[in-house]
């Protein structure tokens, strides 16, 4: 169990809700994976609609984290995480604040006045960030007790591209909840972050655009309590010359010079 | 009154506060939350919040996030 926002949780896999072939396929993607947490959004709809999506993720019994995506201003995002609150009943949000269309990054200027707001207004902030540490230290400093760094762009499926750099943010904030949200593309990716000492991780594409989501998400399930294993177990330190693991005493056909 | 309705502007006649315009637009339950003119309405709000002319409303649904 690991605790994070307040509450106790046995998955450290959280799972975003976008883009399934099917209500079905996201359903029993939610339940291969068994992730306890997921990401949701706030759109407009007709009011015949509203209620579907919403009754299929009740039925998971799994708890929510709102997102604020879209949200290209701290104002925006402020009001949405607001209409967020009303709607879904919980304090959750996941603070985005698109500064860059191409990379979908976050500005940081808004991300910091925004989770200054909203932290100050009792909500739970996991933002959404680069892996800029300046930026957490304000966010930090802002009120901030979780972070969310990308492993690379949004939807990119390019793994973790700074893994120094998330590594700096996990021995620097050891009392942090630090999660990877963003570009990860194979299970082997989360695992990565796992073993970097990672709290979490977050993902939603690489799951729900594989050709086989459900089973797809039964495999990041299985990376990220293999990631989480061998870094509580005590990784092996990298180096660059090579130690034999069997051992040199009684090594046979060993001659001290030539033979005669 | 013409009011402008989740980005789009409408003509609505006979309403005077947000629920008569939520019950016209057939919105019923709680899985809505709405914004007037940028700011949150909490639900208990909606019977005495007095819509006025050139009023933005957003009706916001739960739906798929990432």
């Amino acid at each position: 169990m690991w605790e994070i926002g307040g509450r106790q949780f046995s998955s450290r896999l959280l799972l975003g809700t976008a883009g399934y072939p099917s209500p079905e396929a996201l359903r029993d993607s939610i339940r291969r994976s068994g992730a306890e947490i997921v990401t949701v959004s706030l759109r407009r709809q007709s009011g015949a609609e509203g209620g579907r999506f919403w009754e299929i993720i009740r039925s998971c019994g799994v708890s929510v984290l709102p997102n604020t995506a879209g949200c290209r201003s701290a104002e925006e995002a402020i009001l949405t995480a607001r209409l967020a609150r009303e709607l879904f009943g919980t304090s959750w949000i996941k603070l985005e604040t698109v500064g860059d269309e191409y990379t979908l990054q976050p500005d940081p200027f808004a991300l910091v006045e925004a989770a200054r707001v909203l932290c100050n207004e009792g909500f739970e902030v996991f933002p959404y960030m680069t892996e800029d540490p300046v930026v957490a230290e304000r966010l930090i400093a802002a009120g901030c007790r979780i972070l969310m760094p990308w492993g690379s762009p949004i939807g990119s499926g390019r793994g973790i591209l700074n893994a120094a750099a998330l590594r700096t943010l996990r021995i620097r904030y050891p009392g942090i909840r630090l999660l990877v949200d963003a570009g990860i593309g194979a299970p082997s990716h989360a695992a990565r972050a796992m073993e970097l000492g990672f709290d979490g991780v977050l993902l939603n594409t690489a799951v729900s655009k594989s050709r086989d989501p459900e089973s797809m998400a039964e495999a990041f399930a299985l990376a990220v309590r293999a990631g989480r294993a061998g870094y509580e177990a005590g990784l092996l330190e990298p180096r660059d010359f090579a130690r034999p693991s069997t051992p040199v005493i009684g090594t046979p056909f060993w001659h001290v010079g030539a033979p005669s | 009154m013409k009011l402008f309705i989740n980005g789009q502007g409408r003509e609505i006649c006979g309403i005077r506060t947000l629920e008569d315009l939520l019950a016209r637009l057939g919105y019923e339950g709680s899985h809505f939350a709405v914004a007037v003119n940028r700011a949150c309405v909490h639900r208990h709000e909606f019977g005495e919040t007095v819509l006025a002319e050139g009023d933005a409303i957003e009706i916001l649904s739960p739906m798929q996030g990432g």
